[in-house]
This record gives structure tokens, C-alpha cells and sequence, in this order.
């Protein structure tokens, strides 16, 4: 039986400036004046950056929710209600049953949070860090002993384990967080922005332990701003900027809501005009570019059944059609049909 | 309330109190009991001071190391957890209303200060060879030894969640120095009189109660009426955990 997560409406303004790096490292929203002219006029010298601007979702049991958007779109701030860790300006969130800030003893129990950047207990070491955080979580100490020693040799840690955690490198502080969330075994696993700064080869070490964990049945939250990321993890997304949800569904759903998202790049052994035209005029194609006389690119809404169309037009022009790639809608084009900007921007 | 939760806390402060806690007391005890040394036995042996000194420094030394100990021991890690690397965190998720956190480090904060008041009385007696004339009062003395104990830890409380990393000389110099200067440790309030104005206008600093109480419970000397010592700790308590709760959860939640 898995938990499912409701916001409704939630708003988040801040008005001091948020510690920074409260939530972590990339704490970095742009600010956004509220724009009424009486309000502005009001509240002239009051700092207000509005993080959240009334988002409603809603995660189901037992999937792997990915928030997308760039630095500062609201996605920590997201977690951060979720977790009881900021408070609401309006709106309500429940974790299960529980509004996380009406209940929050409640809430806290059935969660588990993994920062954007590591928050260890710097004063002891990563087998003590694992036992504590089982006793906050009222756990028997056989129970603890037993389970963190599980996911030291999980994890990969057993060597390190006496060792003070202040010691530990970027990738293994990453690990014990990870390690610390899932020590109570919580309903939901929250993981911001997990694997920034990971390696490739540690990056998919913690993709499997996420696919792992939800097949317990657990709903995991993630956030990211890697699209590949997003699209191999997650079952369904939300896509936030500027504190508003642009679109959200499953990521072949939004995808496909990309119209022409395809991109055929097309090689021959030279491309007349006449061949352009032709591959102009096939069925879905919204624009063709050549490039030196040999190299076309095709926008389409299709991909691969546009290609024995355009082996016949090149046949048809004496052309030999040398090389293909198919590029498949990716989140990357849908976040930029969106906003208009890139992710990375 | 989780007890469970609370004393996994507490246990995890007093795991991580253990493991510093020789550079912990010598941190604490050190500066104090080496000025107990200069005034209470150089300069009385010399004949400088007189050898009633004595009685009247050394409830205040321990007034000094109490309050030292205690607002160390909740300020410093504070200040260091809510810092960028926020290190509080786990301990802020754990199933807990956060204010109960910040009461667990008082509870911490007022073990550590007892414990350094209870060490310095031996120490300083040691420290300035025989001649103090102690005069103990048992029950008022555990009554103003627990309320000095939980003004040093909600004064670290209040302290530890103002004031910033960088921030943390300034408050040595700017609090805590004057506080011990005109916390009447070294001479008893009604020395002051001379200076009436300076008389009245240290009755702010809790130390001062501090001092003065446990020269009336541990000795003879002048003192401040314990009463009025006892009444005046308990109102800056409950001034002190008013403000250090407030700023713990401000701090705590965004």
C-alpha cells in the first residue's frame, strides 16, 4: 500500500531572503516582483520573491514523480513544503492523509529526504549517523544495528563506516544521505536533485537503488534538471518554471504534445533542390534545412515512416542517401517549446 | 511529545559531548581557573589582595564557567548546524514537533553547564590552596545552580540562532566579555555602590544573579538577597526561552 502525495494551490512567497542554500546548494530563484501597480506601489522596499505560484499536483502511490525545471523554477521549494521544512504562504499539502503543516509529526514519520547537497551530522560517522537517525525514528536498537549494517554493505560503505563523516568525499557524503533516508523505511523518498555532482557510473548506482526501493512499492519525488534523468526514472513529470506548472503527464505524453518534435538529420551524396522540395512536400513535415549542398535536416512530426518516403524522393532526384539519424522528442525540445528558453539557461 | 525521539536527541548530544569532552572543559575551564590562580592565590600571597578574596572569587568563577559551559555548549554547534551545510536537518525531520528540539538542547546545554560548575568548585578550591570559607546551603544552592544552568542554555539558545559563523568574535567581545566584567564575579554587587549608576545598570546582566546567588548559597560573603537572586533568574528564563524558541523556529523553517 503505497502513500500518494495532493498540493493543492500551494504559494510560497518569501519575504526575507531564504538562507541561503537553506534547501541546499542551488537556491537561486529569479525574483519576481508581484506585478499589480497598487501592490507594488505598497510594498515599495518589502523584499518579495514569489518561489511557488499556486501549484496544484497530484502523485500517486507508489510511482517515481519527477519535478523538472531549472535552477531556481520552485522545485526545492516544492520539497520543501512537502517535507514540513518551509511553510506555506497559501494553499495545503498532504503527504498520505496528513497536511504536512498541520500534522507534521505524522507526515515526517511516512517521509524520507535526500538534500540537494549532503546535511550530515558532521559530528559522528556514517555507522553512527545511520544508528541515530534509526533511533530518532524510535526503532529497536537490534532493529537498527541490523538495518544499518544492511545498507552499509547496500551502499557500499562497510570500510568507511567508523570513519568520521566531515572526511567523506562528495559521492560518499551522497551515499550516506541516501543510506540515512531510506534507514526508517519511509513511504516516500524525496531526493533533490539526487545526482548532481555523481559520477556517470555512481549516477546509475543510484538509479537502480531508486528503481529498487520502488518496487517495494514506495512513491519516490525527484527532482532534476537532466532531462535524460528524468525521462528514465520517472513515471510521470511535472515541468515547473517560475513557480507555475507548465505541463505535466508521463514523459512519452509530453513528448508527444511537442508538435513536430522529430528531428531527421539526413545525409546524401549531393541534395539538389529538387530533392529538398520533395522531402518539403512529404507527409508531417513542417521544415527542411540543407547544409553545404549534402546534409538535410527534416523537422517532422514523425519519425522513422517518413524514411521510405525519402528514399524514394532521393532515388527519384539520383541521390544517394548516405547517413540517418533519427532524433526522438526530447524533454530538452518540450522544456524549450514551453518557456522558450533552454533548461540549462 | 515522542519521548523515544527526545531521548535519541539528547543521546546523540551526549555521544557527541563525550567524544569532545576534554577539549570541551578545557575550552571552558581553563581561562577561569588560571585568573583564580593570578587573584586568588599570586596576588593574595603576595599580599596584594586580601586573603578573604578568596571566598568572594571563587562562587564567582564557577558563575563564570557555568554560564561559559552553557551557552557554549547550545550556541557553538547551532550556530555551525543552521549554517550552509545545515547539518541540523536530520535531526529537524525527526517525527518531533522542531520546538521540542530546541528544548532537548537546552536540557544538553544545562547538563554541561552542571557539570563544569560542579567541576570548577573542587578545581578552584585546589587552584587557590586552603582559605576559603565555604557556608553551604543545599537546597537553595541545587535551586539557583539549575536556574543559572537553564538561563546559560537558553541564553545559548537565543544566541546561537542571531548570530552567524562569521559573526561568532564579535559576540565573545561584544557579549560575553562585558557580561563577565560586570557579572559581579570578581567583587560582590555592593561593591558597585561607588558607582550607582553602573550599580543599577548591571542588574540587567543575568550573570549578576548568577554570581551573586551562589555566593549567598555557597559562602558567607556579601551578597544579593537569594530571593530576590531566584525570582529575578526565573523571569530572565522565561525571557530567555521566549526569544530562543522564537529565533529556533524562524530559523528552523523557511
Amino acid at each position: 500500500m503505497g502513500i500518494g502525495i495532493r498540493i493543492e494551490n500551494l504559494r510560497k512567497v518569501y519575504d526575507t531572503p531564504p538562507p541561503s542554500a537553506a534547501r541546499g546548494a542551488g537556491f537561486s530563484f529569479m525574483a519576481q516582483r508581484s506585478t499589480g501597480p497598487k501592490e507594488k506601489k505598497e510594498k515599495k522596499k518589502k523584499f518579495e520573491v514569489v518561489a511557488l505560484d499556486g501549484i496544484s499536483l497530484e502523485m500517486r502511490p507508489g510511482e517515481v514523480f519527477g519535478l523538472l525545471g531549472p535552477n531556481g523554477a520552485g522545485k526545492s521549494t516544492t520539497i520543501g513544503v512537502l517535507t514540513t521544512r518551509t511553510r506555506p504562504t497559501s494553499g495545503r499539502a498532504f503527504i498520505g492523509e496528513f497536511d504536512v503543516w498541520k500534522e507534521q509529526v505524522k507526515a515526517k514519520r511516512l517521509i524520507g529526504v535526500v538534500p540537494q547537497r549532503p546535511n550530515l551530522d558532521f559530528a559522528l560517522t556514517a555507522r553512527e549517523v545511520l544508528l541515530f537517525h534509526g533511533a530518532y525514528f524510535g526503532q529497536s536498537s537490534r532493529e537498527r544495528e541490523h538495518r544499518t549494517q544492511t545498507l552499509l554493505e547496500q551502499f557500499k560503505l562497510t570500510e568507511r563506516a567508523d570513519d568520521m563523516v566531515r572526511n567523506f568525499s562528495g559521492g560518499m557524503m551522497q551515499r550516506i544521505s541516501i543510506a540515512r533516508a531510506m534507514m526508517h523505511d519511509p513511504q516516500v523518498l524525496f531526493l533533490d536533485e539526487p545526482s548532481a555532482g555523481l559520477d556517470p557510473q555512481t549516477r546509475l548506482l543510484l538509479w537502480d537503488i531508486v528503481r529498487d526501493y520502488n518496487r517495494l512499492g514506495k512513491t519516490i519525488v525527484l527532482t532534476t534538471h537532466d532531462m535524460g534523468e528524468a525521462d528514465s526514472l520517472c513515471h510521470r513529470l511535472a515541468i515547473i518554471d517560475h513557480g507555475r506548472i507548465i505541463s505535466q503527464g508521463t514523459p512519452r505524453e509530453l513528448k508527444a504534445s511537442i508538435p513536430g518534435g522529430y528531428l531527421l538529420r539526413l545525409r546524401f551524396d549531393h541534395a539538389p533542390e529538387e530533392l529538398l522540395a520533395a522531402l518539403r512536400s512529404l507527409p508531417g513535415v513542417t521544415e527542411v534545412r540543407s547544409a553545404d549542398h549534402i546534409a538535410a535536416d527534416v523537422y517532422a512530426d514523425r519519425g522513422g515512416p517518413l524514411i521510405s518516403g525519402i528514399v524514394t524522393a532521393a532515388q527519384a532526384a539520383q541521390a544517394e542517401l548516405r547517413d540517418v539519424h533519427i532524433a526522438e522528442p526530447s524533454l530538452e525540445t518540450l522544456f524549450l517549446h514551453h518557456t522558450g528558453r533552454s533548461l540549462r539557461d | 511529545m515522542n519521548w523515544k525521539t527526545f531521548y535519541a536527541l539528547l543521546s546523540r548530544d551526549g555521544h557527541v559531548a563525550r567524544r569532545n569532552l576534554l577539549p570541551m572543559l578545557l575550552q571552558n575551564l581553563l581561562q577561569p581557573l588560571l585568573l583564580t590562580f593570578v587573584f586568588g592565590r599570586i596576588l593574595t600571597a603576595g599580599g596584594m589582595m586580601q586573603a578573604g578574596y578568596k571566598t568572594v572569587l571563587l562562587p564567582g568563577v564557577m558563575a563564570i564557567s557555568m554560564v561559559l559551559s552553557g551557552v557554549q555548549a547550545v550556541a557553538m554547534p547551532l550556530i555551525t548546524e543552521f549554517q550552509f551545510t545545515r547539518e541540523i536537518e536530520d535531526r529537524l525531520l525527526a517525527p518531533m514537533e522542531i520546538g521540542w528540539l530546541a528544548v532537548e538542547k537546552i536540557a544538553a546545554g544545562m547538563v554541561q553547564a552542571l557539570v563544569a560548575g560542579l567541576v570548577v568548585i573542587p578545581a578552584a578550591w585546589l587552584t587557590m590552596g586552603s582559605g576559603v570559607h565555604f557556608h553551604f546551603r543545599p537546597v537553595e544552592f541545587a535551586v539557583i545552580c539549575l536556574l543559572v544552568a537553564m538561563f546559560s542554555a537558553a541564553g545559548g539558545l537565543a544566541l546561537g540562532c542571531s548570530v552567524g559563523p562569521t559573526q561568532i568574535g564579535l559576540m565573545f567581545s561584544l557579549v560575553l566579555a562585558p557580561m563577565m566584567m560586570f557579572g559581579c564575579a570578581y567583587y560582590p554587587w555592593s561593591f558597585l555602590s561607588k558607582f550607582p549608576v553602573l550599580q543599577y545598570a548591571v542588574l540587567i546582566n543575568p550573570l549578576v544573579y548568577a554570581s551573586e546567588g551562589l555566593r549567598g548559597t555557597l559562602t558567607e560573603s556579601d551578597h544579593i538577597n537569594t530571593m530576590v537572586v531566584i525570582a529575578a533568574l526565573a523571569a530572565i528564563n522565561i525571557i530567555l526561552l521566549v526569544v530562543g524558541l522564537k529565533k529556533f523556529h524562524s530559523k528552523a523553517v523557511s
